[in-house]
């Protein structure tokens, strides 16, 4: 199923490229929405077969492309609207949907994959995919951020590969030359432990692009700001979940081996800065859009601490990736609208959302809540989780500092959106407000709703999956 | 032979360290690609036929060839000038080179491992390390492109030590070398040159917070 999936995403993909009609545009992306829904459900009742030797979807692997497919069609949705909206010439609205094809595709088989190696070729074609959404507008702001991003992520792929070829040589030790997940597994109390803390330094160094974390987060937070918003919920969302499949997969290994305590004290000090990074630039940051961007970076940070402290952390971690996607992806999704209201993307020409927006403003202020993780937000629970476990590991002095940075990012977060929503904004001419259709904001209810229902009443199938997705670690 | 020819790479980057014109560059980057053509025909002797074509392609196509005339080509649409213009006087960045020779070659002292080959590992790493300096240290745009050039170098020469068990990895390299390198360089050629006029690293610092 899988080869048939990624041979009809990749046909699509590149009819979509070269096609200039908008009509079959339509119907190709209808074609596409289809096929992802089949594809997902077929491999959630597929659940650990092997497929063309490289894949298998596990339950991580399957929980992740729920949520990409649930966050992926209204994504799609979302740049319909925006295209129409900015009516572009046909040859860029074709490489903007081909390349958002190409991307969904290539994120959803670097969750399925099994072999690290085939998880790299997919990482690069998210690369690959992704600088062609940046650079979307063509002017010279979104060439810096594309730039930076394709460089940036050029020398992670490199700090990857040459992570793998470490591993290669830890697992030559142990007398095989199998790469895949499962084998690595199998052998990791035999793996050479000098080559695997090398390998483990650059595989999770290279994924921290993908991921968001410190140190080579920088990249991401350009190529959210300047992409298509839709593009951005993405970038924001699913596209760092793959970079935590990627280091998640290469964690499980290395905790049954000797080196457990010492990656968990390097995980550790990466969220901690990442927390850091994170609480500073919110204070400062004075673009909507990049003050999303950031918050997602904090969110990565509490996540992977999550993984760090163990126990119920590992739940937590994956349940707290999997509502962060949903509400992130909502936010995005809606500073579209508040864009299309104020033209500008700066904290200071904006203001009194709810004078022009009724419904987008009720989005942004109940995403607002969700991404805060206040009480109703699935998000809190996750988060509490995370402190428990932070709790019950004896970090109680990371817990404190977190909690501190944590409240500021809120105060700063809440600042910036109550500043949006509530104070009238000065110079503005209301004459030419757009009229926005309400039923435009009814998928960002709906994810929304989707955290909030996760979060707090899990269905049994969705806390089995995330059982089965840790049962590898130690408890 | 094989370690003279590692060798020689070696102080092909003490070269790069205090060369002052992209010409200079250029010339080196070329230089190595012909000394890993040479390595990894010494090295991989188990393999097949199609890989060897293949990494011939690469070596002497691709990196001594296609990339140094497709750099120079950019050079001159561009109007780039000659200078590196790096940020640290030559001298500074010989011994931080060094510097880094020197690190590694204590680093691989330290490892207990019999199938370890050292010096084509010391060579490795100090290539990729100095790529790294490189990128950080010199002001223009197409200077970090080289910068990222010598570290696909120190790369494929680490793909080599695992090379004879497994070809796929090898493969891999060059898929990166390949992908990267028409990437960056096509983003180069065709937008950069035409949207900023003088391109060095301090026109992009718009996006910042």
């Amino acid at each position: 199923m899988i080869g048939i999936y990624l041979i009809i995403a990749v046909i699509i993909s590149l009819i979509l490229f070269f096609n200039r009609k908008t009509q079959l545009n339509n119907i190709l992306l209808i074609a596409y929405v289809l096929l992802q829904c089949v594809f997902t459900i077929y491999e959630y009742n597929h659940l650990n077969v092997i497929e063309l030797v490289y894949f298998k979807p596990d339950a991580l692997g399957i929980l992740l492309l729920i949520t990409l497919t649930i966050v992926g069609i209204p994504a799609l949705y979302h740049s319909y609207l925006y295209i129409k909206g900015h009516e572009g010439n046909p040859r860029s609205r074709g490489i903007y949907f081909s390349a958002m094809v190409m991307l969904i595709t290539a994120i959803g088989a670097a969750y399925l994959s099994n072999h690290i190696a085939v998880t790299w070729i997919f990482v690069e074609i998210t690369t690959l995919s992704a600088s062609a959404l940046i650079y979307h507008h063509r002017n010279e702001r979104s060439l810096e951020g594309t730039w930076k991003y394709v460089f940036i992520c050029a020398i992670s792929v490199t700090l990857i590969f040459i992570g793998i070829l470490f591993l290669s040589m830890a697992i030559r030790q142990a007398g095989s030359t199998d790469l895949t997940f499962d084998n690595l597994l199998l052998k990791a109390p035999v793996l050479n432990v000098f080559w695997l803390r090398l390998s483990f330094l650059f595989i999770f160094t290279g994924f921290t692009a993908k991921l968001g974390l410190v140190p080579m987060y920088t990249a991401g937070i350009d190529a959210k700001d300047k992409a298509p918003a839709p593009a951005g919920a993405l970038f924001a969302t699913v596209l760092m979940n793959m970079g935590f499949v990627g280091i998640y997969r290469i964690y499980v290994v290395i905790s049954h081996t000797t080196m457990f305590a010492w990656a968990n004290h390097v995980i550790m000090i990466a969220a901690f800065l990442t927390v850091f990074v994170a609480t500073v630039y919110m204070v400062k940051v004075k673009n909507i859009k990049r003050m999303l961007a950031y918050s997602g970076i904090e969110h990565m940070g509490l996540v992977m601490l999550g993984l760090a402290a163990g126990g119920i952390g590992y739940y937590a971690a994956i349940l707290h990736i999997i509502l962060h996607a949903f509400v992130k992806s909502s936010l995005f999704f809606q500073f579209s609208q508040v864009y299309r209201v104020y033209q500008s993307k700066s904290i200071y020409d904006v203001g009194n959302y709810f004078k022009y927006n009724l419904t987008g403003a009720m989005v942004v202020l109940i995403g607002f809540i969700c991404a805060t993780a206040m009480p109703p937000s699935g998000m809190f629970i996750s988060e509490f989780m995370i402190f428990s476990a932070l709790f019950k590991a004896h970090q109680i002095a990371v817990l404190v500092l977190i909690m501190i940075l944590l409240t500021m990012i809120i105060w700063a977060f809440g600042k910036n959106i109550f500043k949006l929503l509530f104070t009238p904004a000065e110079d503005f001419d209301e004459s030419h407000v757009p009229k926005i259709n309400p039923l435009h904001s009814l998928s960002q209810f709906g994810l929304i709703g989707l955290s909030v229902y996760l979060g707090l009443n899990p269905p049994v199938q969705f806390v089995n999956l995330i059982q089965e997705a840790i049962k590898n670690l130690p408890h | 032979m094989i370690n003279v020819l590692l060798i020689v790479l070696l102080i092909s980057l003490l070269y790069l360290s205090i060369a002052n014109r992209l010409l200079t560059y250029i010339k080196i980057l070329a230089f190595q690609g012909v000394i890993l053509f040479g390595v990894a025909f010494i090295e991989l002797n188990d393999i097949n036929t199609v890989n060897l074509v293949l990494i011939l392609l690469e070596t002497i196509i691709v990196k001594a060839i296609l990339v140094p005339l497709f750099i120079k080509y950019i050079i001159k649409k561009n109007n780039i000038t000659r200078e590196t213009e790096p940020f640290l006087p030559n001298f500074v960045s010989l011994i931080i080179v060094t510097t880094i020779i020197v690190i590694t070659i204590l680093l691989s002292n330290s490892i207990s491992d019999t199938h370890l080959e050292k010096i084509s590992f010391i060579v490795a790493l100090s290539t990729l390390f100095t790529g790294l300096f490189i990128i950080g240290t010199r002001k223009k745009i197409i200077t970090h492109v080289m910068g990222y050039l010598v570290i696909e170098n120190g790369v494929f020469i680490l793909s080599l030590a695992v090379g004879n068990e497994m070809p796929l990895l090898v493969n891999l390299g060059i898929m990166l070398d390949i992908f990267a390198s028409v990437l960056i360089l096509g983003i180069f050629v065709n937008k950069i040159g035409d949207v900023l006029k003088d391109v060095d690293v301090d026109q992009l610092r718009n996006l910042k917070d």
